[in-house]
This record gives C-alpha cells, sequence and structure tokens, in this order.
C-alpha cells in the first residue's frame, strides 16, 4: 500500500498549479466564458509544448505517455484552475477511444496532432434522450458506396463548435439490442449536411447541438469494428466519470480554502467569523466531505488506472463526488454571505460548475442505482 | 499511488479470517455481534474471555508491540486489517480499552519494571482492563476532573468519582487520572495511575442503557489507596500521558468494516422479504437508501486507510483521524435507523422473537450507535479540533 502520490505526479500537480495561476487566471476564466470560443488558443498550446493534451498517447505517437491515475492528478488543478476549453473532449474522451479503436493509420495521423495541439477533438454520443446509456443511441449510419451516410441528433456536446473532427456514435444495425449494433465514426466537422448550433448553459461550458443530415464519412472514417463500437464507449465513460470526479475535487479543494481564508479575514461581532462554533462546524463537514471524496477518487481512479476490480468504485465515486462538490459550493456561498452571490466573486464559477459536472456521464440517481447493483440488490 | 496490500498484509488477513470465521461459529445463541450489550449475559462474557484465551495463545493480542515486550512490531495498517476482519465477524475477545488506549500509554511513558508487571498478563488475556477517565462533571472538558489523588508514605489515596465506565462489571483492572495538585492550570495537576478494581474502597454500581443493557457503569473511590509504582509517567504529566492512548482511540477504523457486515445482512433480508407483493430490493427508494450507505462505508473505509498510511509513515494527522471518527460512527447511526425504517415493524422486534428480523441487531443497534457519537470525543468535539488544528481557525 502506498497512499501518497509519487514524486513525479507531485511534480506534475505543482507545475500545472503554478502553470494555471499565471496562464489562466480567472480573469481569463471568465472572457472564456463569455466569448464564443470558449477558450485560450494560447494557453492551449501552451498545454500541448508541456506535454499535456497528449498525456496518455504513447511517445511513438509524440505523447508523454503517462497512466490515467497521472491525468486525474492533472484533472484536479484543471478543476481548481476553472479550466476552460476542449481538454476533456480532446484528451479524455477522444484520444482514449482512438488508441482503443483506431487502426494503426488514424493513429498515425491523428495523435500526434492531437499531441501538438493542432486537432481539437469532440465526442458526439448524447442525443435528446440525455443519457448515456446505449438505448439512447437513436442516430443511424447506413452504408453507402465507399462509406456511411449519418443521420441524426445529437445533444450536450461539449466543444463541438470549435472541434476539427467529431466522433460520432451511431447505430449501423437498427434492429439490434441496445448495446450492440453501435459503430464510432470520425467525422470532420465540417462536413457537408453538419449543423452545428451552441447551447446556452449553467456552467457556459460550451455545449451544442449537432444535426447530421445526410452526413456522407468515407469508409477510412469508421473506427474500430463495425457494430461493436459500444464497448469501447462504455469503457471510456467509466473513465471520464473519474476525470470529472477529479475535476470536481480539485473545484471543492479551492471552494474549502476560499471559504476557511475568508472565515479567517471577515470581521462582525468584534472576531473573525471563523470564530463562530456554527462556522466552525460547517467548515469542518466541508473539510470532511471534501477530503473523503478526494481520497475515494485517487481510489477510483487507480481502480481504473490498474485495471483491478473491486465490487464498488466508480460509480460510488461519481454518486459521493456529486453530492458532495454541490453541497460545500452551496454552503460555500452561504459563508461567503452576500457577496457570495455575485459574479464578481469567484465562487460563482465553481457553484455553476458543481450544477454541470455533476450531471456528465452519471448523475446521483443513476449512480446510485449502479451501486445498488453492485451491492447485491 | 497503490491501493493493493502486501503479500504479507494478504497473508496475515487470511489467518485472520480462517480463524474469526471458526470462532463466528462459537458464538452463543444471544449473541448479536459487535454490541457491547452482548457481553452483558453469562455466556456472552464466557464467549469474550474464551476467545480471548485463544487469541494470546496465538500472540495476536500484542500484534503492534515492540519485539523485546513480545509484540511482532506490525504497524497500523496491520492493525486495521486485524480490527476489520474482528468487527466484520462479530468476534469478541479484544479488550479494548487495554489493547488500544493503556498498552500506547504503557509503552511511551511506563518505565521498564511497569511494562515488566503489567504488560505480560495482558498478552495472555489474564486480564480485562477498564477505563476510568470521565466524571459527572468532566466529560469533554475531561482535564477539568476533580477525582483527588494524596501523596501519603508509599501510596496515593484516592477519593472521587468516575462514570461511564464501560465493562467495569467484568474488568479485573482500571486505569484512571486523577488530580494531584489542585492548585496548577487544570491539564498540569493530573497523574495517570493503574489499580487492580478489587482495592478496598472501590466500588462498580451499574447505569442501565436506554434498552436496559449494562454497558457503562459509576466506579467510587474512597480512600483507595494505590502504590506508588502504579503511577505511568511522571506525576501531573497524566494528562499529557493519556494523550498516547487517546490518539489511537480515535481513528476508529474496524467499527467500519462492522457496518459493512451489518449493510450485507440488510441487502440479503431486502432480497428475502416481500411487502405489498414486491421484494424489498425491488423498491427503488430502499435501492437509494442502501446504495447512499454503501458509498459511505467505502468512502469510509478509503479514509480510515489513509489514516493509518498517515500513521505508518509517522505523520502526525489530526484532522483526519477526527474526521474518520465522526464521520463513521455518525454512519453507524444512520445505517441503524435506516435499517428499522427498511425492515418496517420487524426491525422493531428485540432479539430472542422468532420474528425478529436479523436477530433484532438493528433494533439494537439503533440505541447502542448513539453513545458511539459521544464517547471518545464526541461529533462536536471532533469537528472542533478540525477546525482548529486542521484549518486553523481562531478558537475564540
Ligand atoms: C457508550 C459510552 C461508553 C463510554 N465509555 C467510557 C469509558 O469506558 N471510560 C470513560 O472514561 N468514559 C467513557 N465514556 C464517556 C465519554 O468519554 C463521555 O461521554 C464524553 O467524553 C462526553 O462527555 P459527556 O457525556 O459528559 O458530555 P458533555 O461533555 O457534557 O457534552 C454534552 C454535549 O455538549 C457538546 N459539547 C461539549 N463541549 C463542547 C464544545 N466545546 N463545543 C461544542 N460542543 C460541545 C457535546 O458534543 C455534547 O453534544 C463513554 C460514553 C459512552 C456514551
Amino acid at each position: 500500500m502506498n497512499l501518497d502520490l509519487t514524486e513525479e505526479q507531485q511534480m506534475l500537480k505543482k507545475s500545472a498549479r503554478d502553470f494555471f495561476e499565471k496562464e489562466h487566471p480567472k480573469t481569463l476564466v471568465r472572457e472564456t466564458e463569455e466569448d464564443s470560443k470558449g477558450y485560450s488558443p494560447e494557453v492551449w498550446r501552451k498545454m500541448a509544448d508541456l506535454g499535456w493534451i497528449g498525456l496518455v498517447i504513447p511517445e511513438e505517437y509524440d505523447g508523454t505517455e503517462l497512466a490515467f491515475l497521472d491525468m486525474a492528478v492533472l484533472l484536479e488543478e484543471m478543476g481548481r484552475a476553472c479550466l476552460t476549453g476542449p481538454y476533456f473532449s480532446t484528451a479524455v474522451l477522444c484520444t482514449p477511444i482512438l488508441l482503443a479503436a483506431g487502426s494503426e493509420d488514424q493513429k498515425r495521423e491523428l495523435l500526434p496532432r492531437i499531441s501538438g495541439g493542432e486537432l481539437i477533438m469532440a465526442l458526439a454520443l448524447t442525443e435528446p434522450s440525455a443519457t448515456y446509456e446505449a438505448n439512447g443511441v437513436a442516430t443511424l449510419a447506413e452504408p453507402e458506396k465507399d462509406g456511411f451516410v449519418i443521420n441524426g441528433t445529437k445533444l450536450f456536446v461539449h466543444d463541438a463548435h470549435i472541434a476539427d473532427y467529431l466522433i460520432c456514435v451511431a447505430r449501423t444495425r437498427a434492429w439490434s439490442s441496445a448495446e450492440e449494433g453501435i459503430s464510432l465514426f470520425l467525422v470532420d466537422a465540417k462536413s457537408l449536411g453538419t449543423t452545428i448550433t451552441p447551447l446556452q448553459t449553467i456552467a457556459d461550458d460550451k455545449q451544442n447541438e449537432v444535426i447530421f443530415e445526410n452526413v456522407f464519412v468515407p469508409a477510412s472514417g469508421l473506427l474500430g469494428v463495425l457494430h461493436e463500437g459500444w464497448p469501447v464507449v462504455k469503457r471510456v465513460l467509466e473513465e471520464a466519470a473519474v476525470a470529472k470526479c477529479a475535476e470536481m475535487v480539485g473545484g471543492a479543494e479551492w471552494a474549502v480554502e476560499a471559504t476557511v481564508a475568508y472565515a479567517k479575514e471577515r470581521v462582525q461581532y468584534g472576531r473573525p467569523i471563523g470564530a463562530f462554533g456554527a462556522l466552525q462546524h460547517n467548515l469542518a463537514e466541508m473539510f470532511t466531505e471534501v477530503n473523503m471524496a478526494k481520497r475515494y477518487m485517487y481510489y477510483a481512479a487507480w481502480l481504473v488506472s490498474s485495471g483491478e476490480t473491486r465490487s464498488m468504485g466508480v460509480a460510488a465515486a461519481k454518486a459521493l463526488t456529486n453530492d458532495v462538490y454541490k453541497r460545500c459550493t452551496r454552503n460555500a456561498v452561504q459563508f461567503l454571505g452576500a457577496i457570495g452571490t455575485t459574479r464578481d466573486h469567484d465562487i460563482g464559477l465553481y457553484y455553476r460548475r458543481a450544477r454541470q459536472a455533476a450531471l456528465l456521464f452519471g448523475d446521483s440517481d443513476s449512480c446510485y442505482e449502479r451501486v445498488a447493483q453492485e451491492i447485491g440488490l | 499511488m497503490d491501493f493493493r496490500f502486501t503479500q504479507e498484509q494478504m497473508a496475515l488477513r487470511h489467518e485472520f479470517e480462517d480463524f474469526f470465521a471458526t470462532e463466528a461459529k462459537n458464538a452463543p445463541e444471544t449473541w448479536v455481534g459487535g454490541l457491547e450489550s452482548d457481553y452483558n449475559t453469562e455466556e456472552g462474557y464466557a464467549y469474550h474471555r474464551s476467545v480471548a484465551q485463544k487469541l494470546a495463545q496465538k500472540g495476536w493480542l500484542s500484534l503492534p508491540w515492540p519485539r523485546e515486550h513480545g509484540g511482532r512490531e506490525l504497524g497500523p495498517v496491520e492493525q486495521v486489517i486485524f480490527n476489520e476482519v474482528c468487527f466484520y465477524y462479530r468476534v469478541p475477545g479484544f479488550n479494548f480499552q487495554g489493547l488500544m488506549i493503556l498498552v500506547p500509554s504503557l509503552l511511551e511513558y511506563g518505565s521498564e519494571e511497569m511494562k515488566a508487571k503489567w504488560l505480560p498478563p495482558i498478552a495472555r488475556a489474564e486480564v480485562d482492563w477498564c477505563q476510568g477517565w470521565s466524571e459527572p462533571n468532566a466529560g469533554s472538558d475531561l482535564a477539568s476532573l476533580t477525582t483527588r489523588a494524596v501523596e501519603d508514605g508509599d501510596s496515593y489515596v484516592i477519593n472521587g468519582q468516575k462514570i461511564w465506565t464501560t465493562g467495569a462489571q467484568h474488568a479485573t483492572h482500571i486505569f484512571l487520572m486523577a488530580r494531584t495538585d489542585p492548585n496548577a492550570p487544570k491539564h498540569q495537576g493530573i497523574t495517570y495511575f493503574l489499580s487492580e478494581i478489587d482495592r478496598p474502597g472501590i466500588t462498580v454500581s451499574p447505569l442501565l442503557m436506554m434498552d436496559g443493557s449494562h454497558v457503562f457503569n459509576e466506579v467510587f473511590f474512597d480512600n483507595v489507596r494505590i502504590p506508588k509504582d502504579y503511577v505511568v509517567g511522571e506525576v501531573n504529566k497524566g494528562w499529557y500521558v493519556s494523550m498516547a492512548g487517546a490518539n489511537f482511540e480515535r481513528s476508529g477504523s474496524g467499527t467500519v468494516s462492522g457496518s459493512r457486515r451489518d449493510l450485507e445482512d440488510l441487502v440479503q433480508f431486502c432480497r428475502l422479504t416481500q411487502r405489498n407483493g414486491r421484494l424489498l430490493s425491488q423498491d427503488p427508494i430502499i435501492r437509494h437508501k442502501l446504495a447512499d450507505l454503501a458509498v459511505g462505508l467505502d468512502a469510509g473505509r478509503q479514509l480510515a486507510y489513509y489514516c493509518a498510511w498517515m500513521q505508518a509513515k509517522n505523520t502526525l494527522a489530526i484532522a483526519e483521524p477526527s474526521a474518520s471518527k465522526y464521520f463513521s460512527t455518525e454512519l453507524m447511526v444512520r445505517l441503524a435507523n435506516t435499517g428499522v425504517e427498511v425492515m418496517g415493524l420487524y426491525g422493531t422486534l428485540k432479539k430472542g422473537s422468532k420474528w425478529a428480523a436479523l436477530k433484532g441487531k438493528f433494533e439494537a443497534m439503533c440505541q447502542f450507535t448513539l453513545g458511539l457519537t459521544i464517547a471518545a470525543g464526541s461529533t462536536e468535539i471532533q469537528k472542533n479540533l478540525i477546525a482548529w488544528m486542521g484549518l486553523g481557525l481562531p478558537r475564540k
């Protein structure tokens, strides 16, 4: 047993903390939130130079070749920094799909450009059915001479508006059971018939509606084995749930620290508000919950990273982190008083992100249901 | 980062599991498991004694002790493994007061002669210790205790009262704190004493818990003479001597494991029991409630491992053990109450009835767990510690 971060992980964490504080201040977060692109290409390029975009990409494709657990450490810092932009879409969602399902040619073609920060990718998975289950996929891809034709509507697609390529999850055999007959396609985001419309969300996190209307994809755009795409997606959704937890934990830790710091500073009735027992106990609870979510997130990340199987882990981590991040940001606003409710205070960035993230890759209800199955109910 | 146990730790766990799984089969009919009230009955206490002797023979009562005192110098992580298995199988035999609270203080502050005198009978399970710290007017604010110890020749003479003394009715010995210097600041006039429980002038009288069970007691000291060489550490330094054991008392890691077993039983109950024409396990509300508890238990377990890991590295952690203590005990109260709720009317039946669900465990647990969030530093005290020591918030 070793429950400490490795020296390399500590260094990664530290350099990420420093980098984001310098290059990605909250002023930039606000600017990019309001800007239609939603990210800073300059920060993106620098992240590529640091080897972070290709963090889990093997060296032979110009990546850094680190493990998922290392990515979790980096994502914690990204969550703390409220990083805007397509990192999650490109590096956490699409890269593992390419690694798992891509042909050698596809990997050679795409992965080095991803590592280099030249390619932005987005995963077109969810639909108006608004679920991460396979039964939610209704978009159809029908074979045609030398390729496929895709028809359907994808919804809640992060970063599609700036993506070079979309990975589209589509049904290739409409009569199969939910998890069968699904295939993955690499779609040029500028393909004829693709219409991308931005959505406004609570986290200003640049989600889109993507309509495919008779979009032709050449045969070379098929990723992996025809009809056998879902297991790949399923595996990536597991990782994505834990990766999201890592971001959330990073944000939650910031919220606790910021609230504690304020409680030491703000004076009412002649003493710091942090001297009042009522606040102390609430802050102690926040600390406890966030700490627990953090330890458990590392555990889940280790499970995913090492391939160990235990009866519980990923769904439990997401359920716990959802609840903890939402509660902790809600309480943080309370203990900051009126200032916490304003656009000027940074807590709002976290409060809004918590509400969004708690629904991505596993909302609490579905996670608790999965845990119920895992404990034998 | 690696959450796997070492080969040796796994081997140790299997060894513990073999033993406790076998011993669990020897439990008397009345044994519900894991609750202090189980020790009430004669056969319950006899069961405890019989397991204790077997543990002693295996050398498992002294696992963490230094080799020179017959221990195996196993670390906190191994101790957590032991506690987990022991609680999971609901097997007694482990005198927590003596082994987890007294021994660390003895090892750190006892003279060599004292260790030679007091440790071997503990390792051999010849004694059961009880903890005489709390007083009627000294609870959370333990350092305000007023039991007096006055020097007289080669002895101290003790007068005063202890309360909430768990297991004093069975104990052979008691360790206590008493005031030797009433003029010193409150933490600096206290001395740590050992005593046989049958010294003249000591009276033990029961206090019953709300379910009628006899767990704790009042212990009265009326001119009790205790020899000077029964003092642990220096005179007037007893508070600091007690801290060595209080830290161990707090992390309370294995208890979560006992709760995991309770949850497993509850899941099983729901899979077998129908209400209104369907299995309880098919009720989405019940599924959600139990899943919520399961997440808390699994996360609590990881937090407990983390505390043990910090301790193993000799990293002083204050906030984490406090967090772990209050979180796990609060969760146990919730588990007990949710259990009764889920089992419905069957859940309120006491043990002994053929209709009682899960031998009435949850009915008893619903009452007993209340003490867990109060004893060994209440939930509120743990939160104070987190706020002051962990978060650096002002005390005033
Ligand atoms: C089942 C059980 C077994 C026990 N076994 C033993 C034993 O074997 N030996 C032994 O010596 N003692 C034992 N105790 C006693 C235990 O240590 C005390 O009950 C505990 O220290 C609390 O003291 P109190 O009950 O006097 O409560 P009080 O200290 O009077 O507390 C009452 C309430 O006030 C709160 N409170 C107190 N101070 C503060 C503060 N500063 N800030 C916020 N809230 C505060 C408490 O949290 C609690 O809610 C046992 C208790 C129980 C319940």
